[in-house]
């Protein structure tokens, strides 16, 4: 018997089949774009009446005297994720480097993967607690030392995972070349696959920093926060996103005010370095495929 | 040592004994003997996945970037088993050039990159720099068409020029023996008769070992050709020879196309 004469299944069955779970699939990401599109918006008229000259250039006022702005929060939070990038980069950039181009297939290597894999899954505030058990307890008073320490471990994985992906993708055969010539492992690293890597791997750390810098449950507990200008960082130090935690359930509309205009500065920031490292560096990792 | 082995010495650039070769526990070579005539071109064929590749990436010790993969017997250059763990590699890849069958130029300037491996290897000032930059890109007859953008990117060159800058990157430091991994397979026919020709100028002051896919470019090439089939070295003579006049019934179907 022919496989032709069996009874056929319904073509339009299966036509509507693919149609339908396209037009779900559509439906649901306009869904969240949407959602991104109303978030961005009440930020933006919520918080653009906070936006004055006052507001970059005068430090917050104790409650009840009207005015101020949030100088010394916009510096803190400043501080707090450079020194976490000068402590997260290198030790982020340098596990990459390990995990693409010696540990790849060793059991160090797929130990250290697996744990930076966990390290990204574990809620910040966990990682704010752990650096409060450890530093906070001790020296007992806040720090925004502490708050960037707590942000360097957020840091690292992120940046460890992206730089060995884009080492990764710098295909063998460009080692195999260095090595041709007589160059050794770490100098082709350094001098050919960082270059190769470059724009994928400065992405990586921008995205990073994106992400620290919005970043509230690690600090709770370690920078916590201050009206004052933070003359020693080794101190409660005032940054932008506890300045939110604090001021919104406010009962105070000024105070309010200020926590919405500081919303519209970490979201316009993020978006800043989001969209900017995107169109700066998209399709530039493609030159070696 | 005999007088045989003394003129030996002199004669091969390499000569290999029982050399094996192992994929993890998947033996590819067996036993593989094999002499390489100093300052001729020797050709490598057969027919895929036949470990002629394999065979190559032994000379200088390139397949250890691949933890799994690990060679048996002698390969001796100037004397000395360079498969003895003591050998530096750094050193041995200073003499044993490599070109692989994808142009491979590193993401920088056209100059540095032919500049690399002589940065690598000796203190050099700039102007001694630049003349040996131009006499190898001269020799790997690349020079007319870049010498005005020598710092514009490497990347920037087509397949073929890029290609010619590996070759002059290699021969740059002036190796004895340079490797060449199927150099033609992924440029078009122009390029590959300007690589070839390119060969045969470097005939002489280089030993070449140049595996190719390619019966006719091993014909018109080389002096010397080995054919392998299955990880065994099948037959090795003189290029004429071997094709005209084959000793073994495998090679002589192979050279007339009876399998692939």
């Amino acid at each position: 018997m022919s496989i032709r004469e069996l009874p056929a299944k319904s073509l339009f069955r299966r036509k509507a089949g693919e149609k339908l779970l396209k037009i779900i699939s559509i439906l649901m990401a306009f869904l969240g774009l949407f959602i991104l599109f109303i978030i961005i918006k009440d930020v933006f008229i919520k918080g653009i009446d906070a936006i004055n000259i006052d507001f970059f250039t005068e430090n917050m006022r104790p409650a009840g005297i009207k005015g101020g702005g949030v100088k010394n929060a916009i510096y803190g939070t400043l501080m707090i994720t450079l020194i976490s990038s000068i402590i997260g980069i290198p030790v982020g950039v340098s596990a990459g480097v390990y995990l693409s181009e010696w540990g790849r297939d060793t059991i160090l290597g797929k130990v250290i993967r697996f744990g930076v894999n966990i390290l990204m899954g574990v809620p910040s505030i966990i990682i704010g607690i752990f650096i409060y058990a450890l530093i906070i307890t001790r020296i007992k008073h806040g720090s925004g030392i502490a708050g960037a320490l707590a942000l360097s471990i957020i840091m690292v994985p992120v940046i460890s995972r992206t730089t060995e992906d884009m080492l990764r993708m710098v295909p063998d055969t460009l080692r195999e070349s260095a090595l041709a010539l007589g160059t050794p492992r770490w100098k082709i690293t350094v001098s050919i696959l960082f270059r190769a890597a470059k724009s994928g791997m400065i992405t990586g750390v921008l995205l990073s920093i994106a992400r620290v810098s919005g970043e509230t449950a690690p600090l709770i507990f370690t920078a916590r926060f201050s009206q004052f200008w933070p003359e020693n960082l080794n101190s409660d130090t005032a940054n932008l996103t506890m300045t939110i935690y604090n001021y919104a359930p406010q009962p105070y509309n000024d105070l309010v005010q200020i926590a919405w205009g500081a919303s519209l500065l970490i979201m316009g920031g993020v978006l800043i370095i989001t969209i900017g490292t995107r169109m700066l560096f998209s399709d530039r990792l493609n030159k070696y495929k | 040592m005999n007088r045989n082995n003394l003129s030996d010495d002199s004669t091969y650039a390499i000569s290999t004994e029982n050399l094996s070769f192992f994929y993890g526990a998947n033996k590819v070579l067996f036993d593989n003997n094999l002499n390489i005539h100093r300052g001729k071109v020797t050709s490598i064929i057969g027919p895929s996945g036949c470990g002629k590749s394999t065979h190559l990436r032994i000379y200088n010790r390139i397949f250890e970037l691949y933890p799994n993969q690990r060679a048996e017997g002698k390969v001796v250059l100037d004397g000395i088993n360079i498969l003895e763990n003591q050998i530096d590699t750094l050193e041995l890849r200073k003499k044993v050039g490599m070109i692989f069958q994808k142009p491979t130029p590193f993401p920088m300037s056209i100059f540095d990159n032919v500049a690399y491996g002589i940065r690598l290897h000796y203190k050099i000032k700039r102007k001694e720099l630049s003349l040996r930059v131009e006499k190898a890109l001269k020799q790997a007859a690349l020079w007319d068409e870049v010498k005005d953008i020598t710092s514009k990117s490497a990347l920037a060159l087509s397949g073929g020029q890029q290609q010619r800058l590996c070759i002059a990157r290699a021969i740059a430091v002036e190796p004895e023996i340079l490797l060449m991994d199927e150099p033609t397979s992924a440029i078009d026919p122009v390029a590959t008769s300007a690589i070839e020709e390119l060969v045969d100028s470097l005939r002489g002051k280089y030993t070449i070992v140049i595996v190719t896919h390619n019966m006719q470019q091993a014909a018109r090439i080389s002096d010397y050709t080995a054919f392998f089939y299955k990880g065994y070295i099948v037959e090795f003579n003189n290029t004429r020879t071997l094709f005209t006049n084959p000793i073994e019934k495998k090679t002589e179907e192979y050279i007339t196309g009876s399998f692939s």
